[in-house]
């Protein structure tokens, strides 16, 4: 039997992956809920997305990565090796991945536990205290989702209504936690 | 004219390849009458071993599965587990059960399965003719150990039964002789009260049956059976263990 | 639940596959990176009234499946490559005691303990044999969690078709990767009286028949000759049946990149930015590994044609001896590959490509 459906029509425009994210952080961070909460997100609004996080001996030791892939075309290979954007939760990590960020590259690097880093040319750096921001609405674990708005904010890679559609399902219609999840993405779209 | 023999329906009509005075005979015949006795047979499966055993689904009348050497007990867990109201029970020598096997038959035993296993100890390798056994004595001579089996180089006789019986989950441990008339009807009380134990959902039970191998203990029939109760019994003793 | 879309790791879509497809039985060890297939299957497996067992090796698993599968139950175990080596005995006596079983390699990088990298080096252990003795095992290799999840409902059907086991040949990459996947499965067996019928050969009992052996010990020379006489006529049947592949852009193609799982995927995009600059570069993947699909390469490969096929793997070299065992000499055969972690990368592969199609 031969599955010869797979052919795609090319056209003169090229078909171009839309992003590569890495998120990055320490344990407890929330990245890798983050990210797959991206990849739904990307998946309901019918993208083609993979989501891969670290796994085994790289994930002892406290450091936490995930690499997302969303695109209007079937998606090659779930491996980034050069990242569109960087969200680093922590200055270890924003140190480690750095040097894979593209030329033109978008950098979040949470402020309130990473300095500034240096070596940026070419590079769109957004330093923002992604933890005081969360923690001013009362729970530093929202972090991410304030990350997720700055994100957003700046690459509109998803659509902030469908963002807001998905937090019931995902908080298991936890009205306290939807709530406080909206805020943080609410407070970080606002940082632009 | 009454009758006072027929058949046991759990045995095939064949004769099987054992040696004169081997063992194995006289535990697949007790097994095959505890099974008719318990009225058993259509729900009983075998896991039948590698070893001089590996045939024993020609003599048995009832469904066998033959697994690999010493694999018994990992094949005999799934088949309970899928078929709990089924009596499942492994037939294995002392290479099988306490060498090869030696993860297989402690997992087992740790989990609790409840299994009947009954465990022929000749110490020696009978199929592969005559090498060392986890069970071997000390002194004894095999083809591995031609000057005989020495403490130093290859350890001393395991005694796997007394190390089961160390395990919360195992029910019951006995060792038995098939030395004689007495011998082997205390053999066939032990087999039927692991099977027993299995239908009333009590948990793993062993029997070890010290077993003759004339062949490889180079003695006669007669003589072997001797040697059972006069040598092994030394290392071995019978009695409930547990 | 019928055709609901869901985001799932390739290792989590294997599980739900096998249990949609009414798997009753798995055993298993942990072992990076299909630890996720054996957490979803001690969480979901007893929901459904079927057996989960943790063994205490690979070995054990293997063994255990072997037992499940002599009952009659629609058996699995997973794995990666370290615990498939210690598998292959058990795989040799399902093969040779005709039992169907499922057995999911999610391949690391080798030789010995290597590390938890995505590789392709275990094509001869799955398709070459592995085991001892001359058996062969289907293999099917999914290169998409969806596909992941549709070659694992696949492979307990052929597995109980033609009593044999079947391999799901994926790597790291796929089992750790999360995608959307639209579930298609007959819909999950509620209890165990709902999965299919207890086999007739199986051992579960004799009542009311004579009594069933499960074995694959010939004593007698001539019946064992018999046997695996039998069991080539059965594996030339799925040879000329089976045989699955994907193509794209291969018939005017001069350059046909060959490669299967994940790295077609890679081959695939490599072939379609090649395609964008007017290259004539195709795709040929083999979707069964074993059967090989054969009858495409001789299709293909005519000895007037001037044909390169590009074969490109996360390993040093081994699907690449079947590419040319099927060309017969009729095309060129070319190789490029990678491993120890290593992927071979999209722009080395169209590089690659670029020269072939000068030369």
């Amino acid at each position: 039997m031969d599955k010869k459906d797979n052919e795609q029509r090319i056209s003169g425009r090229e078909n171009k992956v839309i992003e590569r994210l890495v998120i990055s952080g320490f344990g407890g961070q929330g990245i890798m809920s983050l990210g797959k909460f991206i990849a739904l997100c990307a998946m309901r609004e019918n993208k083609f997305v993979t989501f891969i996080p670290a796994y085994g001996a790289e994930v002892r030791g406290g450091t936490s990565h995930c690499a997302i892939i969303i695109s209007d075309k079937a998606i090659a290979s779930a491996q980034c090796e050069e990242i569109d954007t960087l969200i680093a939760m922590n200055e270890p990590s924003a140190i480690k991945f750095t040097p894979r960020l593209k030329k033109g590259a978008h950098l979040f690097v949470n402020a309130s536990m990473a300095g500034k880093p240096r070596r940026l040319k070419g590079l769109h750096l957004h330093h923002i205290r992604f933890t005081d921001i969360a923690s001013r609405l009362g729970n530093a674990k929202v972090a991410n989702m304030v990350a997720l708005g700055a994100y957003i904010a700046r690459k509109k890679i998803l659509s902030v209504r469908n963002i807001i559609k998905i937090l019931p399902e995902i908080f298991k219609q936890n009205t306290l936690l939807i709530h406080l999840n909206e805020q943080a993405l609410q407070e970080g779209l606002k940082t632009k | 004219m009454k009758k006072v023999f027929s058949r046991t329906k759990s045995l095939r009509d064949a004769d099987t390849h054992y040696c004169p005075g081997c063992g194995h005979g006289i535990a697949h015949r007790l097994i095959a009458e505890v099974i008719d006795e318990l009225g058993v047979r259509e729900k009983t499966i075998a896991v039948t071993p590698v070893g001089c055993a590996v045939v024993a689904y020609d003599y048995w009348n009832f469904d066998c599965v033959e697994s690999a050497h010493g694999r018994g007990l990992a094949v005999a867990t799934a088949i309970k587990r899928l078929h709990p109201d089924k009596i499942i029970f492994t037939y294995q020598g002392d290479g099988d059960l306490a060498a090869i096997g030696t993860a297989e038959t402690i997992h087992a035993a740790n989990r609790g399965e409840n299994l009947t296993v009954v465990f022929i100890n000749n110490t020696v390798y009978g199929m592969t003719g005559g090498q060392m056994a986890p069970t071997t004595l000390i002194g004894q001579k095999t083809t591995t150990t031609p000057q005989g089996r020495s403490a130093r180089t290859e350890g001393y006789p395991l005694k796997i039964s007394e190390l089961l019986a160390q395990l919360p989950g195992v029910y019951s441990v006995e060792r038995t002789y098939a030395d004689s008339t007495q011998g082997i009807f205390k053999t066939k009380a032990a087999i039927k009260n692991a099977f027993k134990n299995q239908l009333e959902n009590k948990g793993f039970s062993l029997v070890e049956v010290l077993s003759a191998c004339p062949t490889y203990w180079n003695m006669p029939a007669a003589e072997s059976l001797e040697w059972i109760k006069k040598t092994m019994s030394k290392e071995f003793p019978a009695g409930k263990i547990k | 639940m019928a055709h609901q879309k869901v985001l799932m790791s390739g290792n989590e879509a294997i599980a739900m596959a096998a249990l949609d497809a009414g798997c009753g039985f798995y055993a298993g060890y942990p072992i990076t990176p299909q630890n996720e297939l054996i957490g979803y299957m001690a969480k979901h497996m007893p929901l459904s009234g079927g057996v989960f067992i943790q063994s205490e090796s690979e070995l054990s698993a293997i063994n255990m499946v072997f037992g499940a599968s002599a009952a009659g139950c629609r058996a699995m175990t997973s794995s990666s490559s370290p615990g498939i080596s210690l598998m292959q005995e058990g795989i040799s006596y399902i093969a040779g005691a005709e039992l169907p079983a499922v057995i999911v390699n999610i391949m690391r990088a080798g030789p010995g303990l290597g590390n938890i990298w995505p590789a392709q080096s275990d094509y001869f252990q799955a398709v070459k044999g592995g085991g001892h003795g001359d058996y062969r095992c289907i293999t099917l290799a999914p290169s998409s969690v969806q596909e992941a999840y549709d070659l694992t409902l696949s492979a307990f059907e052929l597995a109980d078709k033609y009593r044999i086991p079947v391999f799901i040949l994926g790597d790291g990459m796929l089992g750790q990767m999360m995608e959307p996947l639209t579930v298609s499965g007959p819909g999950r067996p509620e209890t165990r009286d709902q999965r299919p019928e207890t086999k007739e050969w199986a051992a579960s009992g004799c009542a009311g028949r004579k009594p069933n052996v499960v074995k694959s010990f010939y004593l007698n020379m001539g019946d064992l000759e018999k046997f695996n006489l039998k069991l080539q006529e059965k594996y030339k049947g799925i040879q000329a049946k089976e045989q699955l592949q994907e193509t794209a852009y291969i018939d005017d193609a001069r350059v046909i990149l060959t490669a299967y799982g994940t790295m077609a995927r890679i081959a695939k995009s490599a072939v379609e930015k090649l395609r964008e600059k007017g290259k004539k570069a195709g795709l040929l993947r083999p979707i069964t590994l074993w059967p090989f699909p054969r009858k495409i390469f001789n299709r293909l490969a005519v000895s007037d044609k001037q044909l390169t096929f590009l074969t490109v793997e996360m390993s040093y070299g081994q699907m690449v001896e079947d590419v040319q065992l099927a060309v017969e000499g009729k095309a060129r055969v070319e190789f490029l590959g990678r491993s120890g972690g290593g992927i071979p990368s999209e722009e080395a592969i169209i590089n690659k490509t670029l020269q072939l199609l000068k030369n």
